[in-house]
């Protein structure tokens, strides 16, 4: 891939991201942040690929690996803590139902 | 184009949709947890996306597939493990600390693409080794940044650390330029072929992070860790063109980009530039230089026999909670004192201020947890309106949102700011520990006002206490 074409990859992703929350309420703010924070560890594949196109008994596997577990503690934590607290406000409106 | 090429394109394109329905889902009540579903669902795609990729074309050795199954275990396990463990009150240091690794991440795997080079990227007197450097450089500099400030942020709303009084003065802002200029300097020494300047730029932007995030004062914090997640999606996108991949870069860009409007957002509800957040410094040391006076003329307190015989005699009260609530976890306890009042027949609300507590939304959160049902929970614009036609208005560990200065008075730091106008209801009580400020360390002038009643203690022992003196009227003894 050439530069400039990941460029506009870059562009774009970035106007996509400013275009998608436009009117959150307050309720949601801390919820988002940690499930966007969670996205952000997206950076697990670029460990990955350092993993698996390492050299053999490189110390890029182990710089890798950890990194690799860093960004997974950030996803998986980030995706349990959000679901956690997204699960107290879906209770109420469910009980309402009934 | 052969076939894994076209079953990762199509994985990575199916992911990034995914990702950002996922995103746009958790901007919506009704949508938000399967939003959050939609997204993990998606970093797992993109994860089996990457893998089958390059099963099916250079293969993965064995030895990788160790590295890789222990690097995940681990951080998998541990990620759970924080995130089933810790309690609800303190969800702000949380972000804060998956950030933080989370930018960590992103700066190992730059010093190792660095150190040891596995792309290929050889085109001499092309621009390509030149944008490579680049690009590591700057997935260090904020991969730094992110983790230092978000470390800092955790640490001082763990309270492990204070805001130092040294941190306020104006040489502070010259420090963090000498930081910024040496990592400037070390990167330009980087893209020239100097090898061990990496390490110069390592400890120059982790300094930055930590200089620019300390002075910040507590109530400003919040929007400290939303932008600082925004930093961390920066800083994967940076990554992304390390490793050549475009997913990493649009899902980067996205969580940067949707972060950076998040971080507005909050500065909007409290009335602050993001500017100011980030070179003013905390308030409380500007006012307590500038206008020193906070003497309180008029302070009525009350006892909490007094509290429960006029909540006894309301029929309508509403709570006002903030962070003091949060800290003395006297959420449950809440609960049972409204519990109590709303069996009696009085209608019972919470006035959710944007900025209450030290991260937006943390009181939905809090009062979430002690099953408060959800509509009863009002939006300062929605509520404000109300308390006119209030009986009793109970703060509870709130200051700063309740403070009329910020309508009436305009030399006050806090004036323009949107608040609560609890004084416009018949009673006021302020459920405090002490006489001390908020957290910009202003002087409230509720607590001067005649119908204001100071109830001194722990938000938690007096809320029990006025559950006993209730049960003693016989209210809500069912």
């Amino acid at each position: 891939m050439n530069f400039d074409s990941l460029l506009w990859v870059l562009l774009l992703g970035s106007l996509l991201g400013l275009e998608l929350i436009g009117k959150v309420p307050p309720t949601l703010h801390t919820p988002l942040m940690s499930g966007a924070n969670a996205i952000s560890g997206i950076t697990m594949l670029a460990a990955l690929t350092a993993i698996i196109k390492a050299e053999p008994n490189s110390p890029l596997l182990i710089i890798g690996s950890i990194s690799l577990g860093f960004a997974l503690f950030n996803v998986v934590g980030g995706f349990f803590v959000t679901d956690r607290m997204l699960a107290m406000f879906s209770r109420k409106p469910t009980k309402k139902n009934k | 184009m052969n076939l894994p090429d076209i079953i990762k394109f199509v994985i990575d394109l199916l992911a990034v949709l995914l990702l950002a329905l996922g995103i746009k889902g958790l901007s919506k009540v009704r949508s938000a947890r399967e939003a959050n579903i939609l997204a993990a669902f998606a970093m797992l795609l993109s994860v089996v996306g990457l893998l089958s990729y390059y099963l099916g074309t250079s293969g993965i050795p064995s030895q990788s597939w160790a590295w890789i199954i222990i690097g995940s275990l681990v951080g998998s396990l541990f990620g759970i493990l924080l995130a089933k463990k810790v309690p609800m009150t303190s969800m702000p240091e949380t972000v804060a600390l998956f950030n933080g690794f989370g930018g960590m991440s992103s700066l190992l795997v730059a010093i190792g693409a660095f150190l040891f080079p596995f792309n290929e990227v050889a085109k001499v007197g092309s621009l390509e080794p030149f944008i490579n450097d680049a690009s590591i450089s700057v997935s260090i500099f904020v991969g730094a940044i992110t983790f230092s400030g978000s470390i800092v942020a955790m640490a001082k709303l763990q309270g492990w650390l204070s805001t130092p009084g040294w941190t306020q003065v104006k040489a502070r802002h010259f420090v963090n330029i000498v930081f910024g200029v040496t990592s400037l300097i070390s990167f330009i020494y980087l893209i020239s072929g100097n090898v061990s300047s990496i390490w110069l730029l390592v400890i120059a932007s982790t300094i930055l992070g930590i200089g620019v995030t300390l002075p910040i004062g507590g109530a400003d914090m919040p929007v400290v860790i939303s932008l600082l997640n925004s930093y961390s999606g920066i800083a994967a996108a940076a990554a992304g063109f390390v490793v050549d991949s475009q997913l990493l870069i649009v899902a980067g860009a996205m969580v940067g980009a949707a972060g950076l409007i998040l971080t507005q957002v909050m500065c909007k509800g409290m009335n602050r530039s993001l500017i100011s957040v980030l070179f003013g410094g905390s308030l409380s040391a500007q006012t307590t230089t500038s206008s020193g006076s906070g003497e309180y003329t008029n302070i009525t307190s009350c006892s909490v026999e007094e509290c429960a015989l006029t909540l006894e005699a309301a029929n309508r009260v509403i709570v006002v909670p903030g962070y003091g609530l949060a800290v003395a976890q006297a959420q449950h306890t809440l609960r049972e004192v409204t519990k109590k009042l709303e069996q009696n027949g009085i209608e019972v609300l919470y006035a959710i201020h944007p900025v209450a507590g030290r991260m937006p939304g943390h009181m939905n959160v809090l009062l979430a947890e002690a099953d408060v049902p959800y509509e009863q929970l009002k939006e300062m614009d929605i509520v404000n309106p109300e308390f006119p036609a209030t009986d009793v208005v109970l703060v509870l560990g709130a200051n700063d949102v309740v403070n009329p200065q910020a309508k009436n008075d305009k030399s006050s730091p806090l004036y323009g700011m949107p608040v609560l106008d609890v004084q416009e209801a018949r009673t006021v009580f302020v459920i405090k520990r002490g006489m001390s400020a908020g957290y910009s360390g202003i002087k409230n002038d509720l607590f001067d006002l005649p119908n204001t009643s100071m109830v001194f203690g722990d938000a938690k022992k007096v809320l029990s206490e006025l559950i006993g003196e209730l049960k003693d009227l016989g209210i809500g003894d069912k």
